[in-house]
C-alpha cells in the first residue's frame, strides 16, 4: 500500500529539483536562524543565572542549537543531492546514502519539534528554579563581604529596578530576612537590641524594603521604612499605597519574561520546523521519482513518485524491528535458548528500496 | 596639458567601470547607515527632550537625514551611469547630464563637511541646553500635580538610573530645591515648621537625596536622608563615604554619552566623503569621450582630472563668472544682453 503516489512528468521533475534547491538552500539559512535563536536563548538565561538554582531549563536552548546545526548539514546535503539528481549518471552515487540521511534529518526534524513543546514544559521548572534562586538571592542580600556573594546584592538591586519587581512572590519576601548586614547595625542602641530580641533567630528584621524596590513613577518620594506603619509618615496608608514600591513579585516577573521569549522562539523555530519538513518530502519525492528513471535509455519517461512504498504501519517496523532483533538476539545469548523472533520474513527481500 | 592624464585600455576601462560601479553601491550602503544614524540620533535627543527644557535644536539630526538621502540618489544614479557607461548608445543618454551632476557632487561633498563640522561644533549647544534643563528638571521634580510636569520624577529618576548620576554638577543640587511636594508634609508637625521657617523663601530643604541617587554596588543599605549628619548613621562618614550614592552629576553623564554619539557621527560623515568616486568617474567619462575610433571599443584613450591645468582651470572660471556678472547688467537702450556661455 504506496502512500502518497504522485505522477512526475520530466518537467514537472525538474521543476521539482529547481524548487528542491531553492527551497534546501533556505532552509540552510533557517537552520543557521535557529542557531541563533538558541544562542540568544541561552545567553538571556545565563545573565539571570545567579537567581537560578538548577539549569534544567537549559536543555531548550541547548537542543535548538544541535537542531540548527544538524540542520545545517541536513540542508546542504539536500541542496547537493538534488544538484545531482536530474544527472542519471550522477544520481547512483547518493543511492546508499539516502535511507541513513532520512533516518537522521526525519529524527531533527522530530526533536526541533520536541524543543518547542519543551520550551512551554518546562515553565514549572523553570518557575521552582527561580523560587529556590530568589529565595537565596534575598536571604545572601547582605553578605557583601563573604567571598563568592559580594555581588548577590548588586545584582537583586539590578534585577528589581530592571524587572520592575520586589522580593520573591512579593515586597513582604523582604520582611522575613535580615538584608541588613550587622557591620551596619548599632549594637549598643536599645531599638536594635529590642528587635533582635524579638524572634527566636536573633534576626534583625524590619518591614522595610531595599530602595530598588522603590517605583518612579509614584508621585511622592519613595517609602522604603515602616512600610505597615501608617502612623509614621504623613498622609499615607499602607493597604491602599499602590504606586510606591513595585508590588509584582520577581519570579513572576522572570517568568513572564522568558515565557514570552520562548514563545517567540517556538513560533520562529515551528515555521522553521515547516520549511524543514516540506525539503524532506520534496526530497523524497525526488528520489523515488528519479530511481524509476535509472537504467531507462530516455530518461524523460513520466515516472511516479511516492512517499513509503509500504503503508506507514510497516515501515516504522522496518526500522524497529531491526533494533528489536538486536535486543531479542542479546536476550537469546543471556538465556541459552535459541528464540524464535517474530520478524516478518518478506520486509528485506524486496530490491530496489533504497 | 591635462590635469593628471592616464592612458586606458579596453581592460583597465572596464575594471575601472567595475570598481567604480562596486564603489557607488557601497555608498549607497553608506548613505542608508547615515539616514538610519540621523534617525537614531532625533530619537535619542526627543527621548532626553525633558532633560534639555524641550529646547533642543534638531538641526544636525535633520541635517543628517537629509545627507543620507541625498547620499543614496547620488550614488545610485553615479552607479547607473556606470553600469552604462561601456555601452556606447546607453552611455549617450547620459552624457548631456554628467557635468551637472559632478558639479552636483561637489555641492553635496561641501555639505557633508558641513555636516561633519556641526556634528563637532553643536556639542556645545547640547552642553548649555542640559545645563540649563537639568536645573529646572530637578527644580520642578516635585510638582507631579502641575498638569505638563507630571512625569518630571519619573523621568529624572529613570535618567539618574539608567545614566548612574545624581543632580546637575552632583549631589548637593538637592540640597538647594524643596524635592518633596507640600501635599506629603504635615505642616502641623514643630520639625516641619522649623526647617520651613529657616530660610528665606519658605523651603523645605534637606540635605537628603531621591532613591534614584542610590548606587546598588554599595555593600550597605543606601544612606539617603541626613546624608551630612555623621552621627545620624552607624559607621558612617560623609566625607569618605564613595559608593552610597552617584558622585557624577547629570550633566556631565549626558553630555559624555551625546558627545560621544556625535563624534562617531561626524567621524562616519568624514569618512563617507565622496572624493574617490568623483575622481573615478571623471577619469571614466574622460576616458571614454576621447576614443579615437567609437567604432572599435578596444582602442586606447585618454583620461585626466582636468582638462586644462589648475590654474588654468581656476583662471577659466573665474572669467566666466566675471562674464556672467556683466551681461548680467541691464543696458539701456533697448540691446537685449548677450547669454553667456
Amino acid at each position: 500500500m504506496v502512500v502518497m503516489k504522485m505522477k512526475f512528468p520530466f518537467e514537472k521533475r525538474v521543476k521539482l529539483a529547481q524548487g528542491l534547491w531553492l527551497l534546501s538552500w533556505c532552509a540552510t539559512v533557517a537552520g543557521a536562524f535557529t542557531f541563533s535563536l538558541g544562542c540568544i536563548l541561552k545567553t538571556e538565561l545565563r545573565r539571570r543565572a545567579e537567581v537560578m538554582d538548577n539549569s534544567d531549563v537549559h536543555v531548550v536552548p541547548n537542543t535548538l542549537m544541535i537542531v540548527g546545526l544538524a540542520s545545517l548539514g541536513i540542508n546542504y546535503f539536500a541542496s547537493k543531492v538534488c544538484q545531482d539528481a536530474l544527472d542519471a549518471g550522477r544520481f547512483p552515487r547518493w543511492k546508499k546514502m539516502l535511507k541513513p540521511y532520512f533516518a537522521v534529518s526525519c529524527f531533527f526534524t522530530v526533536l526541533m519539534l520536541l524543543a518547542v513543546i519543551m520550551s512551554y514544559a518546562m515553565k514549572g521548572s523553570l518557575e521552582s528554579s527561580l523560587k529556590v534562586g530568589l529565595r537565596n538571592g534575598i536571604r545572601f542580600y547582605k553578605d557583601t563581604d563573604t567571598p563568592g556573594r559580594c555581588f548577590q546584592k548588586q545584582n537583586i538591586d539590578r534585577l528589581q529596578m530592571e524587572f520592575q519587581c520586589c522580593g520573591n512572590t512579593d515586597f513582604k519576601d523582604w520582611f522575613e530576612f535580615q538584608w541588613i548586614s550587622n557591620r551596619y547595625l548599632d549594637f549598643s542602641s536599645k531599638e536594635v537590641k529590642d528587635r533582635i530580641k524579638s524572634n527566636v533567630d536573633g534576626r534583625y528584621l524590619v518591614d522595610g524594603v531595599p530602595f530598588s524596590c522603590c517605583n518612579p513613577s509614584s508621585p511622592r518620594p519613595c517609602i522604603q521604612s515602616q512600610l505597615t506603619n501608617d502612623s509614621a509618615h504623613y498622609n499615607y496608608e499602607y493597604q491602599t499605597e499602590e504606586l510606591n514600591i513595585y508590588l509584582r513579585g520577581c519570579r513572576e516577573a522572570l517568568v513572564n519574561y522568558y515565557m514570552g521569549l520562548m514563545n517567540t522562539i517556538g513560533a520562529g523555530v515551528l515555521s522553521v520546523f515547516l520549511l524543514q519538513a516540506s525539503v524532506l518530502v520534496s526530497l523524497r519525492f525526488l528520489q523515488t521519482a528519479m530511481e524509476a528513471v535509472e537504467g531507462n535509455e530516455n530518461t524523460e519517461i513520466e515516472t511516479e513518485g511516492y512517499l513509503l512504498e509500504k503503508s506507514v504501519k510497516e515501515t516504522v517496523m522496518e526500522y524497529i524491528n531491526p533494533v528489536m532483533k538486536f535486543l531479542m538476539l542479546k536476550n537469546q545469548v543471556e538465556e541459552g535458548t535459541p528464540g524464535n523472533p517474530e520478524i516478518p520474513t518478506d520486509v528485506n527481500v524486496k530490491p530496489g528500496l533504497f | 596639458m591635462p590635469f593628471m592624464p592616464v592612458k586606458f585600455n579596453l581592460q583597465k576601462r572596464v575594471k575601472l567601470a567595475q570598481g567604480l560601479w562596486m564603489i557607488y553601491w557601497l555608498s549607497v550602503i553608506v548613505g542608508i547607515l547615515l539616514f538610519s544614524l540621523g534617525i537614531f540620533f532625533k530619537i535619542e535627543l526627543r527621548k532626553r527632550s525633558e532633560m534639555m527644557d524641550n529646547n533642543e535644536s534638531h538641526l544636525v539630526p535633520n541635517l543628517l537625514i537629509l545627507v543620507g538621502l541625498l547620499a543614496c540618489g547620488v550614488n545610485a544614479f553615479g552607479g547607473k551611469v556606470c553600469h552604462d557607461s561601456l555601452d556606447p548608445i546607453k552611455f549617450a543618454k547620459w552624457k548631456p547630464m554628467l557635468k551637472p551632476f559632478l558639479l552636483l557632487c561637489c555641492g553635496f561633498n561641501a555639505l557633508l563637511l558641513l555636516t561633519a563640522l556641526l556634528c563637532f561644533l553643536m556639542q556645545f549647544a547640547v552642553y548649555l541646553t542640559l545645563a540649563e534643563g537639568l536645573k529646572n528638571s530637578i527644580k520642578f521634580y516635585k510638582d507631579t500635580d502641575t498638569p505638563g510636569r507630571c512625569f518630571m520624577k519619573r523621568t529624572l529618576d529613570l535618567t539618574q538610573i539608567e545614566f548612574r548620576c545624581c543632580g546637575n554638577n552632583n549631589f548637593r543640587d538637592w540640597f538647594e530645591v524643596q524635592w518633596i511636594s507640600n501635599r506629603y508634609l504635615d505642616m502641623s508637625n514643630d520639625l516641619v515648621k522649623d526647617r520651613v521657617l529657616s530660610n528665606v523663601e519658605g523651603k523645605y530643604l534637606m540635605d537628603s537625596v531621591p532613591f534614584s541617587c542610590c548606587n546598588p554596588g554599595s555593600p550597605r543599605p543606601c544612606i539617603q536622608h541626613h546624608l551630612t549628619n555623621n552621627s545620624a548613621h552607624y559607621d558612617y562618614d560623609h566625607r569618605i563615604e564613595e559608593l552610597n550614592i552617584w558622585t557624577r552629576g547629570c550633566r556631565e553623564a549626558l553630555f559624555s554619552y551625546f558627545s560621544s554619539m556625535m563624534t562617531s557621527i561626524g567621524t562616519c560623515v568624514l569618512l563617507v566623503f565622496l572624493s574617490v568616486d568623483m575622481a573615478g568617474l571623471k577619469y571614466l567619462t574622460t576616458a571614454l569621450e576621447t576614443m579615437e575610433d567609437p567604432e572599435n571599443p578596444e582602442c586606447e584613450s585618454d583620461g585626466w582630472l582636468l582638462e586644462k591645468g589648475v590654474k588654468e582651470t581656476f583662471g577659466d572660471l573665474l572669467a566666466k563668472l566675471k562674464t556672467l556678472g556683466k551681461t548680467n547688467q541691464v543696458v539701456e537702450g533697448g540691446d537685449a544682453p548677450e547669454a553667456a556661455n
